[in-house]
């Protein structure tokens, strides 16, 4: 392992447990579980952006969707928590990585300078975002928290059958993703069409 | 076992008995409020590891007498009673085998790879109920959630073949990256059919749904069933359901005829090929849990969950009624189910031939995902029809 990568491990392990720690110390067993779905949302992603291999980076991903659902699972939405391992883990991922598995990782020697001052303008931008954040948001605070034991599915179901409810929407995109899904095959197909002749071609040479 | 009995007796059922023991333990001051919570999930990932292995170990077993018979041989006999504790001799032996790493494996990945998959079972074992009374995690999402964790198996298939830097690997894991894509939309669409009917996910409301009829005849699977409310219409179209569950499901496991994954006689062992020791049992373990996880599922939602008629003589307003006994009873019949579905599975195994990747994947474009749209319309208009003149 390069030293710079040390380095970014080395960091990441800390801050994952002071997270661990500091989610313990504010609200006990629920403090230690957002604490840890907060390191692999962020450590994910970071992992992602830092490592030079593509699939690595996409492995990396996964955490990131696994904490993205086990927030959803705090906040009592299951259903929700669900469908993201579902559609993001188990389709979109196995999808990225179909794609990119054949890809050589970058393996030249990561330049000091360049990582310096990637994390200089990254602080900056971070800083500009979080203090325009911070100065125009307003935050909800309530006491009473999400509900607890409710049939997510069935909350679900209504919303979609009530009248003038989202049943709509939601089929209107049902329709974009097909008309998407008939537009690739449609331009796969012709690829291979064009290709046809020249093998024809080919066989009479 | 009297202590249980008692314990049941007293709660009356519907009680989840895990977490009662667990709030009625005694505890000394020092231990704080959050080591509760997070004991249980240990202990309860301790059970679910022992049911896992116990699977795997059985599984094993099954699949070499299966094996064996239809090849008019008998499989293992040395160790044991027909072989029985041949599970445990191959236990030992793969604990005691050199754990080899490739030099030019990716390490990290390589090391994680058989963790993942053996926590997404682990995962989605817990939303098992193993009795009425008797669960982890009543999941309102029950179904729901093992689909989606058992899905993370096929990125833990994934990473272990590309961290072998093996070409054999390499394509073991781009195959499984394809098939299960291919098949998981044909799997979550054909079980909605018998949501639909059911109306829940829950594995135990769905089994809950199926009582009467002498423990056999209210089950979904019926087009004229005969439950707690006498004669109903069943819905026609959970048999061809069952059937695209059955053939998805088998796609899922990476079972022959789909074990294209790990074909031995073109790809070595695929995804497998440089694994060794404790870390290769793992994907079995995995495999085996992963089977007998599915069989249950698919008998929870067609072939009446618990009901059986064991279960029938000591249900409440049975001919005996007894809570413990029932919950008993309930389980053996959950395990049998789900024993005799895996036996079905090991069956096609044995007896048909391996298909080609690219039959497996028009299998599964063209043939299992319309079949599958085509059974959820199907039964859907049943159901409204259904609603509309019955009401």
């Amino acid at each position: 392992m390069e030293p710079s990568s040390k380095i970014f491990y080395g960091a990441l392990s800390l801050l994952t447990l002071a997270a661990l720690g500091a989610g313990l110390v504010a609200a006990g067993a629920e403090g230690l579980a957002f604490g840890l779905f907060s390191v692999l949302t962020l450590g994910g992603a970071l992992v992602c952006i830092w490592e030079r291999s593509v699939v690595r980076s996409a492995f990396s991903l996964m955490a990131t969707f696994l904490g993205i659902a086990g927030f959803f699972v705090l906040l009592h939405a299951d259903f929700l928590a669900m469908a993201q391992i579902l559609i993001y883990v188990g389709g979109i991922l196995a999808l990225i990585l179909f794609g990119v598995m054949l890809t050589p990782p970058d393996l030249t020697e990561r330049k000091i300078s360049r990582v310096l001052g990637g994390l200089v303008v990254f602080g900056l931008g971070f800083a500009w975002v979080g203090m325009r954040v911070a100065e125009s948001a307003t935050w909800a605070v309530t006491e009473k928290g999400p509900a607890e034991g409710v049939n997510n599915a069935k909350r679900i179901g209504v919303g979609f059958l009530a009248a003038d409810q989202y049943v709509v929407a939601f089929e209107l995109a049902a329709v974009v993703l097909t008309v998407a899904l008939v537009a690739a095959v449609y331009i796969a197909r012709r690829r291979r069409a064009d290709l046809e002749p020249m093998e024809g071609q080919g066989g009479g040479a | 076992m009297g202590f249980l009995q008692e314990k049941v007796a007293e709660l009356g059922s519907g009680t989840n008995l895990i977490r009662e023991l667990l709030a009625g333990a005694p505890r000394p001051e020092l231990v704080p409020d959050w080591a509760i919570p997070l004991t249980a999930v240990f202990i309860g990932v301790g059970i679910l590891l022992a049911i896992v292995s116990l699977c795997a170990m059985f599984g094993t077993w099954l699949e070499r007498k299966v094996s064996g018979h239809i090849q008019c041989r008998y499989g293992p006999m040395r160790a044991g009673w027909h072989g029985w504790l041949q599970p445990l001799a191959d236990g030992v032996k793969l604990l005691l085998k050199e754990d080899l790493i490739p030099l030019g494996a990716d390490r990290v990945l390589f090391v994680i790879a058989p963790a993942l998959v053996l926590s997404s079972i682990l995962g989605a074992m817990a939303v098992m109920p193993l009795a009425p009374d008797f669960f982890f995690a009543d999941a309102p999402m029950g179904v729901f959630l093992i689909l989606a964790l058992t899905s993370t198996t096929t990125i833990g298939v994934i990473m272990a073949g590309w961290a072998s830097n093996s070409k054999w690997s390499l394509y073991g894991a781009m195959r499984e990256a394809a098939q299960v894509v291919a098949y998981e939309i044909p799997l979550g669409v054909s079980l909605l059919v018998p949501l639909m009917v059911a109306g829940t996910f829950n594995l135990s409301e769905a089994s809950a749904g199926q009582a009467g009829g002498f423990g056999i005849f209210g089950w979904y699977i019926w087009p004229v069933g005969f439950g707690t409310e006498g004669f109903s219409l069943g819905n026609p179209f959970m048999i061809p359901a069952l059937v695209l569950v059955f053939v998805a499901v088998l796609a899922e496991t990476k079972r022959a005829p789909f074990d294209l994954p790990e074909t031995e006689s073109e790809l070595v062992a695929g995804f497998l090929t440089e694994y060794s020791g404790i870390r290769w049992s793992f994907f079995f373990m995995e495999e085996y849990a992963a089977m007998f996880l599915y069989c249950v599922v698919a008998s929870f939602f067609f072939l009446g969950g618990f009901n059986s008629p064991l279960t029938w003589v000591f249900e409440d307003g049975g001919l005996l009624p007894n809570v413990f006994l029932f919950n008993v009873m309930a389980f053996v019949t959950i395990v049998v189910k789900g024993f005799l579905g895996m036996f079905v599975m090991m069956w096609v195994r044995w007896t048909l031939p391996r298909l080609r990747i690219d039959q497996v994947m028009t299998m599964g474009y063209k043939y299992l995902t319309p079949l599958s749209l085509l059974c959820v319309l199907g039964a859907g208009l049943w159901e409204w029809g259904k609603w509309m003149i019955v009401g």
